[in-house]
């Protein structure tokens, strides 16, 4: 199925818009779209008339434009013959918002809206969806502007079982720095599910990495979603909810009664391409270490890099529970970078790893200590952890580091405290192409997405 | 699927699992090792069967009515010989729906589960378990969607906590990694060509040395349709 217009449309039309009742699900998704968002927004009414000055149509068929999506936000009743409308229309596809089918025991009512779909290769997301979110074309989430985050432009997409949870992870991922370029809430995923989303991601440029909230794969799905994602150079992070069993079955072997459904999700996943991840804090961390790194994979020896001690003690922690490995640094090594460094730190700074340049460090010292490490070929990845408070370091430290990533092509990850003061120093690195982390194991969870994956 | 294969399948339909001795069959029609084993009904065959495999030896209860044959006391292991094979004869015998004793081969190695079910979401997947008895517990296992390669075999034996077992921990025995990953590539060549017919399957124990990786009891659940 080709979803591009689907994603990308350029005029769309709001079937369900209420002449009286101004917080109607069609009627915010009409107004923010046409208000503030590119593709070109019709509203339906079976009744016509006008709202807020402009004219409800009184089926899609009357709109005089060509129209790439229609999204529904009427009876569930209504919908079979609104997408007939849809298709003699020659639209693209369809969003149905509603809810009121499988998940509310009309299943009769879903299985009739993926016949019309398959009979006419007509794409429909949901229902009982936001379905999609695509800067600057379209956000047919029912949430009204002032209710959301403004997002960052960028590379991270987002598909979910879930409109709730997507939400919050746009919260989440925006926080921290990350930017969206397009999300999709699946709900019932009668005709377009994550396997198609797939297909389609891997063609879109805007995409570079794949964020998922799964609960779980439709009949058979699981085994063609592993296919896609390991035939696709993007990564894929997936958390996963309902990991419970829900009770024993009587099973008469062993196999069976061991691997329980989510076991063998769990395991599935480890074999393939995709990744799986424990909590949302982990999918934040995969999430942006690889929007800045999309195509950047290690292996797992790691160099700490911090101005105090108790941070590079706790980074070596992280290290050692996310399975990495603090690599040794052997003594002539040591000495030698311990001759390039200032006479400020050059006594008392300690070069085994983690290393400490004490809060007497500068920014040439770390300039340099990152440099020498950039050239080993026994690291992987640095991680430098940095504090706002240390007299000698400035805010072109970021610019400065941001040099070696580009000259030697190896990932460094950053911890610096997130508060708005020291906004200057975050964006120095994030600016520049290096992601900032806000927490110390946020830091290392980075490092260890970046070992995890597999190119 | 050969059609040797076809036709035990075919007969094995109304019990809805496939006897050991016709499972070993199966299994080595897919090329893997299975332990040197007899199929004999009376005493006459039994002591024959006996001489042919050889003591001691593992003496199991073959019979349609009897999935889990340890919980009915249808296992002896370690036959030692004429006297006791005969007792253990008698014994069995007087089970239900008796057709008969598997007279086994006593193979010694590490104990490796190969298994196989039919899951919703991902179709027929393969696991590996190390452990023996212990896999329920521990539930120290990787799962594979079948077939796979001999690289994603290798990297699943290393996702093993257990692994180390095989790689001669504490004076053990060394096992044969490469024989044991070219045994799961047969095997999940052979769970994805019944996927069909076959539930699920337990291969277990696989006893592997430093030589091989050999079967020593199989258990075929058919799908019922």
């Amino acid at each position: 199925m080709d979803l591009k217009k689907l994603v990308e449309p350029e005029s769309i039309a709001v079937i369900g818009v209420s002449l009286t009742n101004p917080f109607n699900p069609a009627n915010i998704i009409y107004s923010k779209n046409h208000y503030h968002y590119k593709a070109r927004t019709y509203g339906v009414n079976p009744n016509g008339g006008s709202i807020y000055g402009q004219k409800i149509y009184t089926s899609i068929t009357e709109i005089p434009d060509k129209i790439d999506l229609a999204v529904l936000a009427i009876r569930a009743e209504l919908v079979p013959a609104a997408l007939r409308e849809c298709i003699s229309k020659g639209v693209a596809g369809a969003i149905i918002i509603s809810g009121g089918f499988a998940e509310a025991g009309r299943k009769d009512l879903q299985d009739e809206v993926v016949k019309i779909s398959r009979e006419h290769d007509f794409p429909v997301i949901g229902p009982n969806c936001i379905g999609i979110y695509s800067h600057p074309l379209i956000d047919t989430s029912f949430a009204q502007n002032e209710r959301l985050i403004y997002t960052r432009r960028g590379n991270v997409s987002l598909i979910s079982q879930s409109g709730g949870i997507l939400l919050d992870l746009i919260i989440k991922l925006t926080q921290e720095g990350v930017g969206i370029a397009r999300t999709v809430s699946v709900g019932n995923k009668a005709v377009v599910d994550e396997v198609e989303l797939l297909k389609y991601f891997k063609n879109d440029n805007r995409t570079k990495v794949i964020g998922m909230y799964l609960e779980g794969f439709n009949a058979e799905r699981g085994r063609l979603f592993i296919e896609e994602a390991d035939k696709l150079n993007k990564p894929v992070v997936m958390f996963k909810s309902g990991k419970t069993p829900s009770g024993l079955k009587a099973v008469s072997s062993h196999t069976a009664s061991i691997a329980g459904d989510y076991m063998v999700f769990s395991e599935v996943l480890k074999g393939s391409r995709a990744m799986e991840v424990e909590t949302v804090g982990e999918f934040v961390s995969f999430c942006e270490a690889f929007s800045y790194y999309p195509k950047t994979a290690i292996n797992n020896n790691i160099c700490v890099i911090s101005v105090s001690g108790g941070h590079g003690a706790m980074a070596a922690d992280c290290c050692y529970t996310a399975g990495l490995n603090n690599v040794a640094i052997p003594s002539a090594d040591q000495d030698k970078l311990r001759s390039l460094l200032s006479k400020n730190i050059q006594a008392i700074a300690s070069l085994s790893n983690p290393l400490d340049l004490t809060g007497s460090t500068g920014d040439d010292d770390i300039y340099v200590t990152t440099k020498f490490f950039m050239d080993k070929d026994y690291v992987d990845c640095i991680v430098l952890l940095l504090l706002p408070y240390v007299p000698h370091l400035s805010s072109d430290i970021g610019a400065r580091i941001a040099q070696l990533v580009m000259e030697y092509k190896k990932p460094i990850i950053t911890y610096m405290p997130h508060v708005d003061k020291y906004g200057i120093f975050v964006d120095g690195f994030e600016a520049n192409g290096i992601p900032v982390a806000h927490s110390v194991s946020g830091a290392i969870t980075m490092a260890k997405g970046l070992a995890r994956r597999r190119l | 699927m050969k059609p040797e294969v076809k036709n035990i399948l075919n007969n094995s339909v109304k019990s809805g699992w496939v006897l050991e001795p016709l499972a070993k069959e199966i299994i080595k029609s897919y090329g893997l090792a299975a332990s040197k084993f007899v199929w004999a009904k009376t005493m006459e065959e039994v002591l024959q069967g006996a001489k042919k495999v050889g003591y001691p030896l593992v003496a199991k209860i073959v019979s349609e009515k009897i999935i889990h044959k340890s919980d009915v006391g249808g296992v002896v292991v370690g036959v030692r010989d004429n006297n006791q094979m005969l007792e253990v004869f008698e014994k069995f015998s007087k089970l239900d729906g008796f057709d008969g004793v598997l007279l086994d081969e006593m193979l010694s190695g590490s104990e490796v589960i190969f298994g196989s079910k039919n899951d919703a979401q991902f179709g027929v997947v393969v696991m590996i378990g190390i452990g023996g008895t212990a896999v329920e517990v521990y539930k120290d296992v990787a799962l594979r969607m079948a077939p796979v390669t001999k690289e994603i075999a290798v990297a699943a034996l290393h996702s093993l906590k257990g692994i180390k077992l095989l790689q001669g921990y504490r004076g053990k025995e060394v096992v044969n990694l490469e024989k044991l990953a070219q045994a799961v590539v047969k095997f999940s060549d052979m769970a994805y060509d019944l996927k069909d017919e076959v539930e699920s399957m337990d291969l277990n124990p696989v006893m592997c040395n430093k030589d091989k990786a050999t079967v020593a009891d199989a258990r075929i659940i058919l799908k019922t349709k």
